[in-house]
């Protein structure tokens, strides 16, 4: 599998490391009311799609950064890949 | 008809002319008692125990394609009881006990081979460990024996064992287990719940689960809807997929395994061997091919194929345990989507939804479990209550933080 990084172009993915759903990226506040139950379905529950899948994945031995791509968990066919920085940010993470 | 060797002499002699199908092909009914989704080894077990145990005979096994089209059919084949944790161990034991029975209590050849199963260390830490997983399984009324580097060389002379990184120390080896005909399991269990009038549906894709009150009243399918009483859910990688039918997300990610065999060769290996630096493991089948396999491919996939890198990552643990591996031909290899758990183990339990049961998250380890988990299903649905041996497998465990880890890596599905 090719993952085509932003900054670096066609790379194998055998470069990187898989961390699972980009959800991921939301994680919850700790100290707000029902924080327990947030972090449980957080860490827990996954929505696991026969389809496209938005997940996370790290150039371990590359350039380090955190990629969101945008996979068919069913052929594998790669339609978008991110930075995971900006896709945190445009949420409103680490400004 | 019931098999025997004056049955299969009798045949013989009248040019095999007399032999029956082994199930029937029946059409839906409107409705049943207990309608089971998935026809794969756990949810035919299922059914067999609950006609055979539990008295109900108004139930369905609806199978999206044909039984043993799933992982039944694709796995290498394993069963053990080797597991160190407690809510584990008495389970898979309990597994064992009914694979040991399960021919004469099916009537049916699954060719189950107690051949042994040898797990190899590498180093002392690791030879540690298995000292206290053996003796976790002799309390829990498993066997198990330590063997020295000299008593696996008896049994194994041609491995490597002074590879450089990780030369053989010894090993773990469980004699009771074995392997077993993947896709006897399942004609023999969907023969046997089937002679006690169970209806077995191929071709007969589950689309909907129709919940009304909370409560689940059947479901539709691709022949229909069908009411139900109470449904089971054994769909093992697509389970997801059909939970999400009731709105349910589950502590599961589906990731493909693949699996490995050889041109036939002769005999070489008569038990299960596992190398213990790297995940691979292999048997010889009784046609002669070597089966083999290692790693999941490590990313969700629900293609029932795997990629490249990881066929080279088995067979490089391949060449370091068994150099001579080098020399076989590969003839086929394929993949099966595995259900894997937050925590690496299954989940048999209720759900929010009443009269809607689940089993899942077998993970790659989900064969061996077939006997029990037919039972200790059968059990849940047909009374309402856990199987003793099946109470930790709770669906709300990741939630109070009662996770079964085996392999201590946290809720990172790749990882187990
Ligand atoms: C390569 C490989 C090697 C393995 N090796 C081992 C091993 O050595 N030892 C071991 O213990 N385990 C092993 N396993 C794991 C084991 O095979 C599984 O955990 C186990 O078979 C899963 O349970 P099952 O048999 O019920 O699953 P399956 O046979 O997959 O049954 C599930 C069935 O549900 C059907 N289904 C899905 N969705 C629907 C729907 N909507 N409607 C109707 N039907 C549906 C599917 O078609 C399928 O037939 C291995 C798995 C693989 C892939």
């Amino acid at each position: 599998m090719i993952i085509p990084h932003p900054l670096l172009g066609p790379r194998d993915a055998q470069e990187f490391t898989y961390m699972g759903d980009a959800a991921l990226i939301d994680r919850p506040d700790g100290m707000a009311e029902g924080a327990a139950e947030a972090f449980d379905t957080y860490l827990h529950a996954r929505d696991n799609p026969a389809g496209l899948h938005r997940e996370l994945w790290y150039h371990e031995a590359g350039d380090r950064s955190w990629l969101v791509v945008t996979r068919d968990t069913r052929t594998h066919e790669i339609t978008q890949v991110e930075l995971a920085r900006d896709v945190a940010r445009a949420r409103g993470r680490s400004q | 008809m019931r098999y025997s060797a004056l049955r299969l002499l009798r045949e013989a002699l009248r040019g095999n002319r007399g032999w029956e199908r082994a199930w029937r092909d029946p059409e839906p009914q409107p409705e049943y008692d207990i309608v089971i989704i998935g026809g794969g080894g756990h949810g035919l077990a299922t059914a067999h125990y609950l006609a055979s145990r539990y008295g109900q005979a108004r139930v369905a096994v609806l199978e999206k394609g044909w039984i043993g089209s799933g992982n039944v059919g694709r796995n290498t084949t394993i069963i053990r009881s080797n597991y160190l944790l407690d809510g584990n161990q008495p389970f898979y034991e309990f597994s064992l006990r009914l694979w040991e029975g399960l021919e004469q209590d099916l009537n049916y050849n699954a060719m189950v081979s107690q051949r042994g199963v040898l797990n190899l260390c590498h180093s002392d830490a690791q030879r540690d460990a298995f000292v206290r997983r053996g003796n976790a399984m002799k309390l829990h009324g498993a066997d198990a024996e330590l063997l020295d580097t000299e008593a696996v060389r008896a049994m194994y002379p041609w491995l490597n064992f002074d590879n450089a990184r990780f030369p053989i120390r010894g090993g773990l080896l469980q004699r009771r287990g074995g392997t077993v005909r993947h896709d006897a399991v399942a004609w023999g269990y969907a023969r046997a719940a089937d002679s006690r009038g169970v209806d077995i549906i191929q071709n007969c894709e589950v689309t909907g689960l129709r919940i009304a009150d909370g409560r689940v009243t059947g479901v539709d399918t691709s022949r229909g809807v069908i009411g139900a009483g109470k449904v089971g859910v054994a769909v093992a990688g697509n389970s997801s997929r059909v939970m999400a039918m009731a709105g349910l997300r589950l502590p599961i990610e589906s990731h493909v395994l693949q699996a490995f065999v050889t041109e036939g060769l002769k005999p070489l290996i008569d038990g299960v061997i596992t190398f213990g630096a790297g995940h691979f493991y292999v048997s010889q089948s009784d046609k002669g091919g070597l089966v083999f396999g290692g790693d999941i491919d490590g990313y969700n996939s629900y293609a029932q194929r795997g990629n490249l890198p990881v066929v080279e990552d088995v067979v490089e643990s391949g060449m370091a345990l068994m150099p001579a591996i080098g020399r076989a031909r590969l003839l086929r290899m394929w993949g099966g989507v595995m259900d894997m758990s937050m925590d690496g183990s299954p989940i048999i339990d209720r759900t929010p939804v009443d009269g809607l049961y689940f089993n899942g998250g077998w993970c790659y380890g989900g064969f061996k479990a077939t006997p029990a988990s037919g039972m200790a299903f059968a059990h849940l649905l047909a009374t309402d209550t856990p199987h003793p041996t099946a109470a930790a497998y709770r669906l709300d465990r990741f939630r109070h933080g009662r996770m079964i880890d085996e392999k201590g890596m946290g809720a990172q599905p790749n990882l187990h």
